[in-house]
Order: C-alpha cells, then sequence, then structure tokens
C-alpha cells in the first residue's frame, strides 16, 4: 500500500527570534515573520501558498495577499502539521503553510496564560499547570520509585542543550548538573524551578508540498508516522494516572502510547529506529513518562534510562537538542509545539548548529503531555516513504 | 504571599481566587454549603464521574445523578505547592487527588498535618471550609 503521506514533503521550516519578550510584535506579526522566513527556506514564493493552517491563518491569508485560498484557522501543533499534510495528500492544495507565533500574551507572572483556564473543579485549590503535572509525576514516583534526581537529570541534559545553543532564550546560562535543577527554588513539588517550562515570545512556521513542486535538493523531510492521544480537555478535571474512560482501556498516564504506536505502525518501524526524540518537555518528568510511553523502555525504567546518559548527546536518544521549552523558547500556545518538529526537519537535514545528531534518519517529535491529557506525535525521515 | 504558621497545611482564609459554579453542578455546590459532599455518578451504570457530564462516558446514559459521600477515602496523589498561582493561596499548600471509598477520584486540598506526613494510602475524611460568602469547599484531613 502506498504511504499516506507519500506525495508530501516537509520543504521549509522557520523561528524567529526568540525572547522573554519581544517589543512591538503580537502575535499574528511574528508568525507572519516565520511565514516568511519558512518561505524563503523552502525557496517557494508567497503566492504559490493555496492553503494556510494555524490560528493565525486568516491574517496570514489577508497580509500575504493570498486569497482565495483553503484555511484552516484552528490549528494546534502536530495535529495541524497532518492537517497541512492531509490537504497535500487529498489534492486540495499543493502548498500549504502552517504558522504560528506568540507575543505581547503575558499579562502576569511566570505560567503559560492558556495552561491556567477558570474551572470550577480545579481552581478553588490552586491548581496550576506545575501542580497538575505534579500529581501525575507523584503518582509514577509511589508507583515506580521514580526519584527527584531521576527528573532533575533529565532537565539538566535539555537545559544543557538550551545552554550550547546560540538560538535559545537561556543560551549561556549552564551547563547544568542535576545538582543544579535540585538548588532550584520548589515550585509544586516534586517539580523546582528549573524542572519547569519557561515563558517567551517567537514565531514559527513551516512549508509543506507536494512532492513534485519541493526542490530537489535533498533537503526535504518526510512524515513517515503520526499519532493522536486525548483523554478529554486539558486543566479542567483532576489529574489522575489511573484514569480509565471506560473499560479495558490504557490508563490516563500512558496518553501518547497509543499514538506512538499509530506513528510506528504507519512508518513500518519501532523505538529502536529513531535516532533523535524531539519530545515535548513541559516538565522534566514528562521526559521520563515519554520514554515509557513510547516504548523506548519498560514502564519503570524511565528514570534510570534518563540516569543511564542515554538522552544526553552521544547517547543512545538524544532529546530534545535545542532546549525545548525549559530553555529554548515556549511561545504562545501553538508555536512551541510546532518548533518540537521544525527541530526535528533541522537535525534531519543536518543542519542543527548545536547537538547535531551524526546521520540522523529518523526523528521523533511530541506535543502534549500527561498533566493536559494528550499527546500528539509525529515521526519525520530523510528517506522518503 | 503569606506562610502558615504552624507548619501546619490549612485552607486559605477568603480572599483567593474563588471557583465560578456552573449551573450543571450545582447539587455539588448546594451539597458543601451544607457541610456534605455531594457527587456525580450514573444511575444507569453506576459509573462514578469525574464530573457532570451530559452523557455518560461508561455506557452514554443521560442519566446525571448525584449521591452524598461518606467523605472518607485515602490520598492517590499529592503535591505541595511553594509558588502559587495568586498570592490569596497561602504556602504551602498541598492539591491532592483522593481516592473516595465509593469510587470517586476527587481533587481537593489536604489540610491538618504537616507537608512530610504526605504518603500514599494516607487516611483521609472530608472537611468543609468557607471559601467566600456563598461558596464551601471541600478539604481533606488525615484521620487521627
Amino acid at each position: 500500500m502506498t504511504h499516506p503521506f507519500r506525495d508530501v514533503a516537509v520543504v521549509g521550516v522557520f523561528n524567529t527570534h526568540q525572547a522573554r519578550r519581544l517589543p512591538g510584535h503580537d502575535s499574528s506579526s511574528i508568525a507572519l515573520e516565520a511565514a516568511l522566513g519558512a518561505l524563503a527556506d523552502a525557496g517557494i514564493d508567497a503566492g504559490d501558498v493555496d492553503g494556510v493552517v494555524g490560528q493565525a491563518a486568516a491574517d496570514a491569508v489577508l497580509e500575504l495577499g493570498l486569497g482565495p485560498c483553503v484555511r484552516r484557522p484552528n490549528g494546534l501543533g502536530i495535529p495541524a502539521i497532518v492537517d497541512a499534510a492531509a490537504l497535500i495528500a487529498t489534492g486540495q492544495c499543493r502548498v500549504v503553510l502552517v504558522l504560528a507565533g506568540g507575543a505581547g500574551l503575558r499579562s502576569h507572572g511566570s505560567a503559560a496564560p492558556w495552561t491556567t483556564p477558570p474551572n470550577e473543579l480545579v481552581a478553588g485549590f490552586g491548581l496550576f499547570t506545575a501542580a497538575e503535572f505534579a500529581l501525575m509525576a507523584r503518582r509514577h514516583m509511589v508507583t515506580y520509585g521514580t526519584t527527584e534526581l531521576q527528573l532533575a537529570t533529565a532537565a539538566a541534559v535539555i537545559r544543557t542543550n538550551g545552554h550550547h545553543n546560540p538560538e535559545a532564550v537561556y543560551h549561556g546560562r549552564g551547563p547544568f548538573g542535576p545538582e543544579d535543577i535540585l538548588a532550584s527554588p520548589l515550585v509544586a513539588e516534586p517539580f523546582h524551578l528549573l524542572d519547569c517550562a519557561t515563558v517567551s515570545e517567537g514565531g514559527c512556521a513551516l512549508v509543506l508540498a507536494r512532492a513534485d513542486i519541493a526542490r530537489q535538493d535533498g533537503r526535504a523531510v518526510w512524515i513517515l508516522g503520526c499519532g493522536s492521544d486525548s483523554y478529554g480537555p486539558a486543566y479542567t478535571v483532576a489529574p489522575v494516572w489511573d484514569f480509565t474512560p471506560r473499560p479495558g482501556v490504557r490508563p490516563a498516564g500512558w496518553v501518547g502510547a497509543g499514538a506512538a504506536q499509530a506513528s510506528f505502525a504507519m512508518a513500518g518501524l519501532g523505538p529502536g529506529d529513531v535516532d533523535v526524540a524531539e519530545f515535548y518537555d513541559p516538565f522534566s518528568f514528562e521526559i521520563i513518562r515519554q520514554l515509557e510511553a513510547y516504548g523506548f523502555c519498560e514502564p519503570g525504567e524511565g528514570g534510570p534510562m534518563v540516569e543511564s546518559g542515554a538522552i544526553g548527546p552521544g547517547g543512545a536518544l538524544p532529546v530534545t537538542t535545542d532546549g525545548g521549552t525549559m530553555s529554548y523558547s515556549h511561545p504562545g500556545i501553538a508555536a512551541q509545539q510546532f518548533q518540537r518538529v521544525t527541530r526535528g526537519v533541522q537535525q534531519l537535514r543536518g543542519e542543527c548548529p548545536t547537538m547535531q545528531v551524526d546521520g540522523a534518519e529518523v526523528a521523533l517529535c511530541s506535543n502534549g503531555g500527561s498533566g493536559a491529557l494528550f499527546t500528539d506525535v509525529l515521526l519525520l525521515g530523510k528517506e522518503r516513504p | 504571599m503569606s506562610t502558615t504558621d504552624a507548619g501546619l497545611l490549612s485552607p486559605p482564609p477568603p480572599g483567593f481566587p474563588v471557583p465560578r459554579p456552573s449551573e450543571r453542578s450545582e447539587p455539588f455546590w448546594s451539597g458543601a454549603r451544607e457541610g456534605r459532599l455531594v457527587l456525580p455518578y450514573c444511575s444507569a451504570c453506576g459509573a462514578r464521574a469525574l464530573r457532570a457530564f451530559a452523557v455518560c462516558p461508561q455506557c452514554t446514559a443521560t442519566a446525571l445523578a448525584w449521591e452524598e459521600s461518606a467523605g472518607r477515602g485515602t490520598l492517590y496523589s499529592w503535591t505541595v505547592v511553594w509558588r502559587p498561582p495568586h498570592p490569596g493561596f497561602v504556602v504551602p499548600y498541598a492539591p491532592a487527588v483522593v481516592t473516595l471509598d465509593e469510587g470517586w477520584w476527587f481533587l481537593s486540598a489536604v489540610v491538618g498535618c504537616a507537608p512530610d506526613q504526605l504518603r500514599e494510602g494516607l487516611d483521609l475524611q472530608v472537611e468543609f471550609h468557607p471559601a467566600s460568602d456563598d461558596l464551601v469547599l471541600p478539604y481533606f484531613r488525615p484521620v487521627a
């Protein structure tokens, strides 16, 4: 059977400058800057775009003068990229722009505002993102003996990746060891400040095109597999590891396991084929959880796998090589999710300025996490499926 | 931000952001005002729900019903918060998931013990504290 995305190439990616704040920008303007960058990277004229995906899609259609064209205005993260690919695979579009930006959003504090919806069942108990994820992490620690040191080790690896990355918002702040993470102030136990994502601003865009339109220069990257798991709305009900919506289904703590299985099945690959894992890293524990949920190790072995050095530079499975949401950037609700994919593309092209995994041919990218009750997975490859 | 004095976890005094009750969850809120823990379940299949539903996630019946829990359970998971989302929450405080004896998982906070006394399986009993002039919230205290 022909692969559903055989004729879809990822041909352009671009991240704008990322910073704690980008004065003069709003989410739309920084997304458009990213879009122009991604089109330049692809060598495609804006006039050739016939589909736009992302929350800023309608703005982009107007400002880039693309109308009339297809628009998908509700897209977030990996599902938006898969929607873009489907527009091409089904013949609705030839060139699709996926864009997002976050700027001028922060009203107060350091919690990402889109992660703290007011809700009658959680708001009164002082819940917020870190506390929600902590409730999942604690249950894993109770069940499997996972330790704070193992969590801190995962955070130290990712923050050190960001330390080396000249494009990271927190470039040059390290290097970090687990002891540095543990010495930072407690936020919501078991999480210290440096176990948590940051909040910043920036834009991100990708261009997908029909394979025959893509430049034949070997830089195209291909979608090998995708999957998506949700257990319900994020941040509005108790995050319970063992919650099963119906009898016989996998508990919520394993959210993403099905997404990974679907991705590997579509690709005809397994966890052992992945060269680099651009994991979404909202909190350190989620790295350990994803290693287990995606099948890179057995349940309960994620902590020991992190301690073994496997996820660091030169390890068997380097993780979140740009520094992720902890150190690279965490701009807005959508751009930061796309950025796991843009980094995966850069790894497969061999174009990462730092932490390039030599000869990487397959990258796994992810979004979401247990505290948010959803996880999306995208498998990218250097070879056309 | 203020901190507790005696080292014991306690409910914050009124002044923290209060929930906005929905119409669907009204039995929970009116029960709490009377010092009763009234929770949603499905009268068709008996499922204990995470929240009031329009359709039962287990059996698809439109059979939302409410039942009073005895308010006894055990600690399933918890966190101790040191950086609150709002200064009205007095740190440290301990949001927790409680496994109630009737089968519900209930999100609340533990009070009446020190943070280092929190452990999986801790026996807990509900108690009620005012959150505002017209809202009362259920908290859980270790059983002596």
